[in-house]
């Protein structure tokens, strides 16, 4: 900041610009940031629209306006694979599920003890755990495989859910810690000297008050697993098994090209959750960045 | 401090039933699978005979592969252009989003919601026909009378294609710009103007220092991000990296090596290297940070 007072030089304070400049100046940028905002979404909305158009329209019909409404790609891509497509929503479903329940009680409760206990080696702990989010899933991936394979879980949910429930996503250990350490500590100690133990302090006290970084972390674990396709195309090979992206990928690759409108259409219906979640979840999807960027 | 503080005792028995769950994942799911796959780094593994030590094999068999030179090649040019053209877009747009401005929430959340669809399958299929030879992009360039090509079809602009894809996700970025640019007293910005600042000296002079934590943040995250991508490149593809290998990225090819061919010594190999790799950078970042991330306190 010394800098900036050393090199620039006092000058008279000008008049404030014109009203009428700056209002025109501010129409331009809402022009400007509302095209940038068509073009951003744009591919997304001409998506919707083409599932709803037949065929042989889409690839001569760049615009957003429909002559009709063609549901027909619905039904023949709800139906184009081995089990008709909410077969493979509901798998997605369950290995969400999964995964939100693993992340909520595994990451909590580590959370817990890093900001609030006292123990032996916090220090390096927490340094491991913090390591351990860099670290790219593909050194994890072959070892893994080898033990989930001899275990014979194999095209079962298990290899998606088990490390949830053990905490391994640490990104969400360190979000709630950041959360319970920003909590008063005086809270625990009255719970402490009515006689609480550390499970009825992190059940009672500490919980209800970190509702909003377990918000968080539900809505990121939905959008990340809901998405998540390396995993699951690994994991999953039995068509009966497969997940929305492992199913809509089998898709492309079974109609490459030749049925548009049904392979919109389900990528329509399996970007559905992610828009709702986005949705409803907006404010904390946008804290939860925040503050995991900064601090 | 609490007034029990004296005569409590540490908490180590009850810290380590917390942590009993991470204690087993860190063990059974991440630090041995870390250890595990160094070990099988030296070996030759397909699943079905038990793993054979074969010393430095995998390193002298990386050193000659040929298809792993280009991969790290595309990956290279991916990361390096796509980062900080993502990067530059999220901050310029987070400067554009004024505190207090009409709409500001609207805008935030349009343009973050690509970064929430952008590593969906259904996207990368979207892509697909957007760049294809008869896809939107295309159909778009007739209107004005240019012709296009198959973009995605052409291993000269293949690789283009998915550069834009990660572009298109600035968002996320912008989102922790936007915070850490509110985190910037507004006095400062006063005080340059009554000095007589312009707004780009501002920006050199007040922004860029202040905000430069973040942006070292954020460059540290995608870098690691942009090494670890694969679903753009596998359907755009069809899992084959092509076309003439253009798309190839580091995890297809491993992904390929380790789960087509079941080549888990190598493919354990492969893994460590891009561990190493993406460790090199996150370094080389830290190294660099030095000398142009300014810290406040």
């Amino acid at each position: 900041m010394t800098d900036l007072k050393e090199r620039v030089t006092p000058v008279p304070i000008t008049v404030e610009a014109a009203p009428v400049r700056r209002r025109g100046r501010s129409l331009a940028k809402h022009a400007g940031l509302g095209l940038l905002t068509l073009v951003m979404l744009y591919p997304v909305l001409w998506m919707v629209v083409s599932s709803l158009r037949p065929n042989n329209v889409i690839f001569r019909s760049p615009g957003l306006i429909l002559d009709g409404l063609e549901t027909r790609n619905y039904g023949e891509g709800w139906n184009a694979l081995a089990s008709p497509f909410g077969h493979y929503l509901v798998n997605s479903a369950i290995v969400v599920l999964g995964c939100i329940i693993g992340n909520l009680v595994s990451c909590s409760m580590a959370a817990y003890a890093f900001a609030r206990l006292d123990f032996t080696g916090r220090k390096l702990w927490f340094a491991v755990m913090l390591g351990t989010i860099m670290l790219p899933i593909h050194v994890l991936i072959v070892p893994q495989y080898i033990a989930f394979s001899n275990l014979g879980w194999i095209n079962t949910f298990l290899p998606l859910i088990v490390p949830k429930l053990l905490a391994t996503d640490a990104f969400f250990v360190f979000l709630m810690v950041q959360f319970i350490r920003g909590l008063p500590k005086e809270l625990d100690e009255a719970a402490r000297i009515d006689g609480a133990g550390h499970p009825r302090i992190f059940a009672q006290v500490i919980l209800p008050l970190m509702l909003p970084a377990l918000a968080t972390t539900t809505i990121f674990t939905f959008i990340w697993t809901w998405n998540d396709f390396f995993s699951q195309l690994i994991y999953l090979t039995d068509p009966d098994m497969y997940t929305v992206p492992v199913a809509l990928r089998s898709f492309v690759d079974a109609t490459v090209s030749t049925s548009w409108g049904s392979m919109f259409a389900m990528s329509v219906v399996s970007l559905l959750p992610i828009f709702l979640a986005f949705l409803i979840g907006q404010r904390y999807l946008v804290k939860g960045i925040a503050t995991t960027g900064i601090k | 401090m609490s007034a029990l503080g004296f005569v409590r005792k540490r908490d180590d028995k009850a810290a380590y039933l917390f942590l009993l769950p991470w204690f087993a994942g860190l063990v059974l799911i991440t630090a041995g699978p870390v250890a595990a796959s160094f070990v099988l780094g030296f070996t030759d593994y397909n699943l079905i005979q038990p793993p054979r030590f074969n010393g430095l094999e995998n390193v002298t068999r990386m050193l000659g592969d040929d298809r792993l030179h280009h991969a790290l090649g595309v990956t290279f040019t991916y990361v390096l252009i796509s980062v900080p053209l993502q990067l530059a877009a999220a901050l310029g747009l987070a400067m554009l989003l004024d505190r207090g401005m009409r709409g500001l929430a609207f805008y935030r959340s349009a343009f973050y919601l690509p970064s929430l669809l952008g590593s969906s399958v259904a996207i990368a299929v979207l892509w697909r026909q957007i760049f294809g030879a008869e896809g939107l992009f295309n159909q778009f360039l007739n209107l004005f009378g240019l012709t296009g090509r198959g973009w995605i079809s052409d291993p000269d602009t293949a690789l283009s294609t998915l550069i834009v894809l990660n572009v298109w996700t600035f968002g996320a970025p912008m989102v922790i710009f936007l915070a850490g640019l509110r985190q910037i007293p507004v006095m400062y910005y006063e005080a340059a103007q009554v000095d007589g600042a312009g707004k780009f000296t501002q920006f050199r002079r007040i922004t860029l220092p202040l905000l430069s934590p973040i942006i070292f943040f954020n460059l540290v995250l995608q870098i690691i991000h942009a090494f670890q991508s694969f679903t753009q490149a596998f359907v755009v593809s069809g899992g084959t990296g092509g076309p003439s290998d253009s798309t190839m990225f580091y995890t297809l090819y491993l992904y390929q090596r380790g789960f087509h061919n079941f080549d888990m010594g190598y493919a354990s190999a492969l893994a460590w290297l891009l561990l190493i790799i993406i460790a090199a950078f996150t370094a080389l970042n830290f190294w660099a940070a030095k000398k142009w991330v300014f810290y406040d306190d």
